[in-house]
Formats: structure tokens, sequence, C-alpha cells
């Protein structure tokens, strides 16, 4: 008897490894691997053709002469908040006003908001593009005429570039974000709303004292990922700058991109991955303390 | 009387304010599909006039032949529902073997290894883009679906996305039952795990199909050849052009765009109760 249980543990074990090993198998090839790689290929000049040659820091001394590379870590961080902030804010009015009782059709509202996040991201910087043309007849150009103002460079001038890339970055998170929160304001008990009414508390009163502490968890998610997300940004650049992707406009996934694809330079895009590793690491670390320092808060209080 | 109270409640200000801002979200939302429609079913000169167009046209027909002219429309389509398709069910098979694995299975080194893969969800894609770009080249998978869908299978979301699924709702008295009757490890997986874990399946799965059918930068990269291009890529191929046919463009977008939104509307309370069940428990 015992022999046998001990035997069937081992069986267990065995097809355990068996069934889990395809992703570590995979990672190792396609997720691991590639992470080391890039930290050796940032020290090599190598256009993926003929051999590598080692050329110690010197891709890091290209990248950070290169005033495009500083332009694409301040875009980054500029479009990113340009995008994400107004978005959160919008997002957490719209989820409370679709979580309010007194609405109708919500369900209609809820999908329309949600619409744009389905829409994949090359269509919706398609679509900005237009919106956002350079002539009078853009639709943005159009209506700024009515005020005097124009008509605006949008993918050549310095603010307008980031305008129009955070305004499409907006668009299509802040139904997603949206829903995000209404999941998240759902599971708040009602009678607290109830209570803060009888006591003639304000609609922003309201979002102000139970909403958004009771909501802490879920808006630390959002910012998180939209964090990481911004710090990704690479197709509405692409699309709305075109393969030139100009100074004004280019992100660091983006840079790289050109680096590796366009100027075949694979070794200081390394670079370009490492430098945005590190950022990423040095983010999601304050994220990290942020969230945790809060929850300590909250605990003590 | 309580018709008078709600008659009343439906004129208050605080109520029409949420509906004006409701109604500004949702006009804000489908703006871009509308002026979408309007360009797609306009003539180039048509859209380059000052004003320009805001109700649609008539060339919606003639567009979207400018389209099939310059790239390959249905081919593209294709491309992206098999290789969505491909990843899609090699991710909801994997990802729902090791899921059972970690909430069912007992073995050395469960913890540790189940923390790994939460870690890897940690790890931005685009940092190893260069490396990745080298081992398909070197794999000869280059402008090959391969190159999208074996990598596209590993997914650390799915495999906690599963295990939690699987850990709440499927009880463990029916698994050492069918030990006693002695199915092995795998028959109780496929035969009594995957039957009771569908709605599990069906969220994973929408939320991975339209990953990849929206993905962009990895379908750049590798498939280069318009053969295999998957829509997005193709789209990107239509906005490049030299010669900018607005018209034409919007039109391929609109098509593109249509079909999603189809599937959106038809499984819209699935669609959307899943994302954010997905993102509220990660």
């Amino acid at each position: 008897m015992k022999k046998r249980r001990m035997s069937d543990q081992k069986r267990t074990a065995l097809s355990a490894y068996l069934f889990i090993s395809p992703f570590y198998i995979l990672f190792a090839i396609f997720g691991l691997f590639p992470m080391i790689f890039s930290f050796y290929l940032s020290f090599f000049r190598w256009d993926g053709l003929t051999p590598m040659e080692y050329v110690g820091f010197s891709n890091f001394e290209f990248i950070f002469s290169d005033p495009a590379f500083f332009s694409s870590i301040k875009n980054t961080f500029l479009i990113g908040i340009m995008g994400t902030l107004p978005q959160i804010i919008v997002a957490l009015f719209l989820a409370f006003a679709l979580n309010s009782q007194l609405v109708r059709f919500r369900n209609s509202f809820r999908t329309l908001v949600f619409l744009p996040y389905i829409t994949s991201i090359v269509a919706v910087a398609i679509i900005f593009g237009v919106i956002f043309n350079n002539q009078p007849f853009g639709f943005a150009n159009y209506v700024l005429s009515f005020f005097d103002i124009g008509p605006i460079r949008w993918n050549a001038e310095y603010w307008p570039v980031k305008i129009a890339i955070a305004s499409m970055v907006f668009w299509r998170w802040v139904g997603y974000n949206t829903i995000i929160f209404l999941a998240g304001m759902q599971s708040i008990p009602k009678d607290l709303y109830e209570a803060a009414k009888i006591d003639g508390a304000t609609i922003l009163q309201q979002i102000r004292h139970i909403t958004i502490p009771m909501l802490r968890p879920v808006i630390m998610f959002v910012v998180f990922t939209a964090t990481i997300g911004s710090l990704q940004l690479f197709t509405e650049p692409l699309i709305f700058l075109g393969r030139g992707l100009r100074e004004e406009g280019i992100t660091v996934v983006a840079y790289l991109w050109r680096d590796a694809f366009v100027y075949n330079s694979f070794g200081s895009a390394s670079a370009a991955a490492i430098v945005l590793f590190f950022i990423i690491i040095v983010l999601t670390t304050i994220n990290f303390l942020i969230t945790s320092r809060i929850g300590k808060s909250k605990k003590v209080g | 009387m309580a018709k008078k109270e709600v008659g009343a409640s439906k004129l208050s200000p605080k109520k029409m304010l949420v509906y004006l801002f409701l109604t500004l979200g949702s006009i804000t939302s489908l703006f871009p599909f509308y002026y979408m429609l309007v360009m797609a079913t306009r003539q180039n000169r048509e859209i380059n006039q000052v004003p320009p167009p805001f109700t649609p046209g008539s060339d919606l027909v003639s567009n979207f032949q400018k389209v099939l002219d310059n790239i390959d429309f249905f081919g593209a389509i294709w491309n992206t529902f098999f290789v969505a398709s491909s990843v899609t069910i090699g991710t909801l098979f994997l990802c729902s073997l090791a899921g059972y694995t970690f909430s069912k299975l007992e073995f050395k080194g469960k913890t540790i290894l189940f923390t790994m893969i939460l870690v890897t969800m940690m790890v931005p894609p685009q940092l190893g883009l260069i490396p990745q770009y080298y081992i398909i080249t070197t794999l000869g998978w280059l402008n090959d679906f391969r190159a999208i869908i074996i990598p596209g299978l590993i997914n650390a979301f799915g495999i906690f996305w599963m295990r939690q699924y699987m850990k709440e709702s499927v009880p463990y008295e029916i698994i050492e039952s069918a030990k006693i009757d002695g199915c092995s490890n795998f028959r109780i997986y496929w035969n009594i795990v995957v039957p009771m874990c569908l709605p599990a399946f069906a969220t994973l799965g929408i939320i991975v199909f339209m990953h990849v059918w929206n993905d962009f930068l990895w379908p750049l990269v590798v498939l280069r050849d318009p053969s295999v291009h998957t829509i997005q890529v193709a789209l990107r191929a239509l906005n490049d052009a030299r010669l900018l046919d607005y018209g034409m463009i919007m039109s391929g977008t609109f098509w593109a765009t249509v079909p999603l939104i189809v599937v959106f509307l038809l499984f819209n309370r699935l669609f959307i109760e899943s994302l954010s069940e997905g993102a509220v428990k990660s």
C-alpha cells in the first residue's frame, strides 16, 4: 500500500512537471534568453548580417549623445502624462455616473463608452491622423478655425504632436478604465452612499470621501497599467508620424524600433532597450513603494 | 403620487448633469467612428475641401475597390483570423493545463515555480525585441505564422487566470474520486476539469483573441511579406502610401473595424465583464 502511494505521488509530480513545462521552455527561448541577450548585444556593433563587433559602452555613448533619444524619453513621459492623467480623472467621473442608480440606459452608455477599446490602435491612429490633419480641411483645424486659430501643423509642431498622440491614448483607454472603475465601484456597499446622502453630501464629496478611498486598490492597478502602457507607446507615433518618426513625437520603443529595423543598428537599439528596462524598473519600484505605503497607512488608520 | 415622484426626479438638475456627462462621453466615443464612415464614403477631393464633409457620401463601394487594388484585404483578414485562432486555442490548452496543475496537483517547488510565472508578467515584451527577431530569423520563421503563434503561446496571465478559476470552482472531492477510479491526471483534466471551466475558457479566449487580432509591433517586425501581413500591418501599409487617398484609407480602416464591432456587440456583456473581471482580479 505504502509503496503504491509513493509511486502515485511520483507519477503526479511527473505529470505536473510535464504539464507546466511548455511555459518554462517557451519563456526561456522567447522571453528570458532574448532579455539577457539584449544586455549582451548592447555592447556590440551589429547590423544583423555581418559578425558582431565588441564596442564596449559606445552604443550607450551614442544614444546618450543623440538628441532624438532624449526627445524620445521626454516625449514618452509627456505623452504618457498628458494621455493618462486626464483619462483616469474622466474615467472616474464616468464610472461614478454609470454607477448611479438614477440613470437609465446604463448598459447602452457602458457599451458606447467601451467601444473605442476594441478598436485596434492602428485604426485609432489612422482615424486620428485624419482628424488631426495639417490642412485646413482636417477636422481639428476646421473646428479651431471658428476660434481664429490655425491651421496647426499637427504632426510637426512640438505640443500639437503630443496633444494629438495623447488624445489617441485618451480616447482608446478612457472607456476601458471606466469599466474597471465601475467594476470596483459596484463592490462598494450602497448604504455608504445612502448615509452620505442623508448627511447632505454633494456628489463631489461622495466621490472624494467614499468612492476614491474605497477604490484605492483599483486606482493603483489602473495607474500601474497606464504607466507601463505609456512606456510602451509605439503604434500611435509610428502611424501618425510615418516612418520618419519626427523628433517631436518619437517615443522610446519607436526609437529602438527605428534603430533596429530601419537603420539596422541592432547594438544601439539594444542599448535603448536596456535604458527603457531601467526606467521601467525604477517606475515599478516607485509604484510598489507608494502602493505598499498606502496599504500600511490604511492598516494603521 | 409615486408617478409624480418619478416625474419630478426626472427633471432634477443633478440627474440632467449625469445624463449630459454620459451623453457627451458617448458622443466623444462614437464621433471618430462616424467620421471614419463619412470619410470612407467620400471621394478624396470632397474630403480635401473646407469645410470637410460631415455626412456620409456614396462612394463606399468604389473606395473599398481601391483598397482591394492596393492590399490583399481579405487575405490579411484571413491571416489575422488564422493566427489569432491558433494562438487562442493553443493558449487556452496550455494555460488551462498549467492552471489545473498549479491548482490541483501537488509537487515539489510548486510555489516557487508559480511565483516565477507571476514575475514574468512584469517584464515588458519589447525589451527582448531584437534578440527575439534574431531567434525567429535563425529558426527560419521570418514571414511564417509560426513566428507569431509559438511565442504567443506563453501567457502568464492566462495561467494565473485559469488557476484562480479552477481553485474556486472545481471541488477537490471530484478529483479525488476520479483518482480512486483510476483516472490519470490528464484524463481528470480533460474529462472533468475542462468541462467544468468553460466560462473561464470563454473569457480568456476573448481576451487572447482580441489581443492577437490587434497586435501590431511584433507582426510588423516578423511578417514582412505582404502575403503574410495581418490586417493591422496591411492597414499601416495602406496608410503609408505615397499619395494619401483618405477615402480609400478610411474605407480600409472602416471595413477592418466593422467585424470587431459586430462581434463586440454580439458578445457585449461577456466581453466587458471578462475584461473588467480579469483586471480587477489581477
